[in-house]
């Protein structure tokens, strides 16, 4: 029992969650409201996550393979409005998973191209991104477009879907709703849990970034790896391009842009090494709940919202401090003889 | 038993015009423990990668278990069951003890999926194998070099090896470690599965090998039964001279003691240290790892400042709040991994020699003076004998031996009256380790006073007068070198 005790201590997760535990009950104490534990501050959590964990769990994978990604946002943005151009250009009138479809293969071939990059010019993966993130950007603006296609223009299914919802409860005169696109997120978290712990595809994912050489060694097809990953990144990321555009109900290639840094944020306080390896589902959905708590409710306690980066920054470092303070402690044990 | 496993012959392989291997043979029986020998660069890991597939012999043959091939590979090789265990294990630090050992072999059988609780049992029975106890669920990172050793073997039976080849195993190990590796590999033995043991300690080589073969300078010089070598035989075959290992007397010493440490301690390192330096001796420190002999070093370098207790420069309190302050009361501090912490393994090696004296190389203006940095870097190499073309080459185009004299060059130019040095030769091979303890023995006779930390009991046994032994944080013994033996001061490390 006490041996299990101190498993759980020495995970990473473990601390997340008493930070959100922790700062749930400051500010629900401090807040006059009420509003922080109410049903509909959690569905609107939720609803902001759902795009977000998504982009996590992209940024993640990247990251356990060794790498960076910081074209997710712009792989997200470069698919959804080329999807919603096309179908509301051509006046497109069906069902709505087309447009997942297709938002899916645009984030899937840009993904591959990332990948194709990376290994034909042997580049960090953080500057390939770096580089194809404002090409995919600047050619999304210049020759697909960079008007807002709004509601009304929006393909008749994507306006439909948008108004499906999961749960929608009224309290007072506001209507919460928790659209049904989260269901997405639920199904691709439970894809990429199963892909990293129970398939060897997965395992060579942590191999990877754990040591190359050593994968390459033991039989694992190094290149292979990293086209699916940056492929299913790529393709995750387009599906989530399109829940952004239903969730906003409107799709204007700029409204992603600069995500990725939070995100990033969002995965290492998760436990997610930067220097690759190591990294979890769970992590990181905790992750985003805590900067998700941090962004959607310090405005509850009157912190001005400039002060929401602060407090981000702070967790940031604090959280990644304890973990390489603890491993630095445990380097240092040595025992010394019993006096004489 | 002298059924042949793996018979090379007339190998022939060139790098670039350079004869790496010219007609080299090699013959393992099966259930043999084969040694092969050889000086950093005589050829030993091109002929290991030979047989490993990795690169294709100009010319030459290579028969395995009956089967002839021009040339193997990769695939081959572990089809015919031969498992290389390379330096750096080849492990992943991030993963678990049971997945490091059963992954290869579910990769190996195709597998797509991963079923944990086959993996466990694998693993379990892989260890089970070699008869030893690992915690399966730890992380590979948070364990001891050993024991990534034995994960590294485990790991290479699973695969139905027959031949093991391991590339110089002991280099990170400690003499226990050591003890238990060679009752592995004993085992591994008597179940019929023949060992190639590249290494070129004698020690080892001794203990273990039935059968010795030395290269040099990518040929054959000998291949033989290890009872027909003694310990000149093997060190002229491998060096092509003879070397004679004696005794160090001091020639004379002071008679004040030029450092003098008074029941220091550092909390979680070590306790109540006393010892006396003087200039003109060699001191050495010795322990097993664990035993603060670092910890003790960085402390006397001012690394890592103690807590309680004095030091004594010249008769004077000094106070080693950091390494400026050692390094201005003459104390230089060669450390234990050349590789991370000695050298700027990209920079040349005249930027390296002069990277402790740079405050004196100032010449107009701020800028550095390049006709001084000339002077030091040449007058150091010619004094250390640093073999090599250009001192604008970078370090790491030396060989390990060469490297070390860099890093020794470094702190010499700093003319210290003290001298740690810890681990002075690991990594470095028998011609050059014994340039070096001629180089300390010489600046010991102008004077100097060395310490060398160790656990190369040979080492510390021949080049000190003086030996302390550290166990657990506190000095346990202290000998005069002439007074002991090798066995009697392994034995004393230990009990």
């Amino acid at each position: 029992m006490k041996r299990y005790f101190k498993k759980i201590v020495r995970k990473n997760e473990f601390y997340v969650l008493l930070t959100i535990v922790v700062l749930s009950l400051v500010i629900g104490a401090l807040d006059q409201s009420g509003s922080f534990f109410s049903i509909g501050n959690a569905i609107d959590m939720m609803r902001s996550m759902t795009t977000t964990v998504i982009f996590a769990l992209a940024a993640m994978i990247i990251i356990i393979t060794g790498g960076i990604d910081v074209s997710f946002p712009a792989v997200a943005a470069f698919a959804m409005y080329t999807t919603t151009k096309i179908l509301s250009d051509s006046h497109y009138e069906g069902p709505v998973w087309i447009a997942f479809v297709m938002s899916a293969g645009i984030g899937l071939l840009l993904g591959l191209f990332n990948a194709a990059v990376i290994s034909f010019f042997k580049l960090p993966a953080f500057i390939a991104t770096l580089g194809t993130q404002s090409i995919y950007f600047s050619v999304v603006t210049t020759f697909v477009g960079s008007k807002q296609i709004t509601n009304m223009n929006l393909p008749i299914g994507i306006t439909n879907y948008s108004k499906e919802y999961l749960v929608s409860i009224k309290q007072g005169d506001v209507l919460f709703t928790l659209p049904s696109a989260i269901l997405f997120t639920v199904v691709i978290t439970i894809i990429v849990f199963v892909l990293l712990r129970y398939t060897m595809l997965g395992r060579g994912i942590y191999a990877l970034g754990g040591d190359r050489i050593a994968a390459q060694r033991a039989g694992f097809n190094v290149r292979r790896i990293e086209f699916f990953a940056f492929g299913f990144v790529g393709l995750i990321s387009g599906i989530a391009g399109i829940i952004h555009t239903t969730l906003m109900r409107n799709s204007f290639p700029y409204d992603l842009s600069g995500r990725e840094m939070l995100v990033i944020a969002a995965v290492v306080l998760g436990g997610t090494r930067i220097t690759g390896g190591y990294g979890t589902v769970t992590g990181t959905i905790l992750g985003v709940l805590l900067v998700t708590i941090v962004n959607n409710n310090l405005i509850l306690l009157g912190i001005p919202s400039e002060w929401q980066t602060f407090v981000t920054g702070l967790l940031i470092i604090i959280g990644t401090g304890i973990t390489a303070y603890q491993n630095l402690k445990m380097r240092r044990k040595v025992q010394i003889l019993a006096e004489k | 038993m002298s059924e042949v496993f793996l018979k090379a012959t007339n190998i022939n392989k060139a790098f670039a015009g350079v004869q790496a291997l010219k007609n080299v043979n090699l013959t393992i029986n099966k259930g043999e423990i084969c040694c092969l020998a050889g000086e950093n660069g005589s050829g030993k890991s091109t002929l290991i990668k030979i047989i490993a597939g990795a690169y294709k012999p100009d010319s030459g043959e290579i028969e395995i278990n009956g089967k002839k091939y021009s040339a193997v590979t990769p695939k081959d090789t572990i089809r015919e069951g031969i498992q290389i265990i390379y330096q750096d294990f080849s492990i992943f630090p991030n993963l678990t003890v049971a997945e490091n050992i059963a992954l290869n072999s579910e990769l190996a059988r195709n597998k797509k999926l991963v079923n944990w609780k086959s993996v466990y049992d694998t693993a379990k029975k892989a260890l089970e194998m070699i008869n030893v106890q690992i915690d399966l669920d730890a992380r590979v990172a948070d364990l001891s070099v050993a024991d990534k050793q034995l994960i590294a073997i485990s790991r290479a039976l699973l695969q139905n090896a027959k031949l093991i080849i391991m590339d110089e195993p002991t280099t990170a190990l400690t003499k226990k470690e050591i003890d238990s590796l060679f009752t592995v590999i004993d085992g591994l033995r008597k179940q019929g599965i023949s060992i190639l043991f590249v290494s070129h300690k004698i020690e080892e080589v001794f203990a273990l090998a039935e059968k010795i073969t030395i290269l040099r300078n990518g040929e054959n010089v000998i291949s033989d039964d290890v009872k027909n070598f003694d310990r000149p035989k093997f060190i002229y075959y491998m060096t092509g001279r003879e070397l004679n290992e004696t005794y160090y007397e001091a020639q004379k010493t002071s008679k004040e003691p030029i450092m003098k440490v008074e029941n220091i301690g550092k909390k979680g390192c070590f306790a109540d240290i006393s010892f006396e330096l003087h200039s003109g001796e060699i001191l050495g420190i010795t322990g097993l790892l664990g035993s603060g002999r670092t910890e003790l070093a960085l402390a006397l370098f001012g690394k890592e400042p103690i807590d309680t207790g004095k030091i004594f420069i010249d008769g004077k309190e000094v106070r080693l709040r950091d390494v400026k302050t050692a390094i201005r009361h003459g104390i230089s501090y060669v450390p234990e991994d050349r590789l991370t912490e000695g050298l700027f393994l990209t920079q040349s090696i005249s930027r390296n020699v002069v990277a402790s004296v740079i405050d004196r190389l100032k010449g107009r203006m701020l800028f550095l003076s390049k006709p001084k940095m000339k002077e030091i870097t040449s007058h150091w190499v010619s004094d250390l004998k640093i073999k090599t073309a250009n001192v604008e080459d970078p370090v790491q185009t030396l060989s390990g031996g060469n490297q070390q004299r860099v890093v020794l060059a470094k702190w010499l130019a700093t003319q210290p009256k003290v001298l740690i040095l810890n681990g002075p030769t690991v990594g470095v091979d028998i011609g050059s380790k014994n340039d070096i303890h001629n180089i300390l023995r010489r600046l010991a006779d102008e004077g100097m006073a060395i310490v060398i930390i160790s656990d190369d009991i040979p080492e510390v046994l021949y080049n000190c007068n003086r030996i302390l032994i550290m166990r657990k944080g506190r000095i346990v013994g202290e000998f005069g070198g002439k007074s002991l033996t090798e066995e009697l001061l392994a034995q004393k490390l230990t009990s």
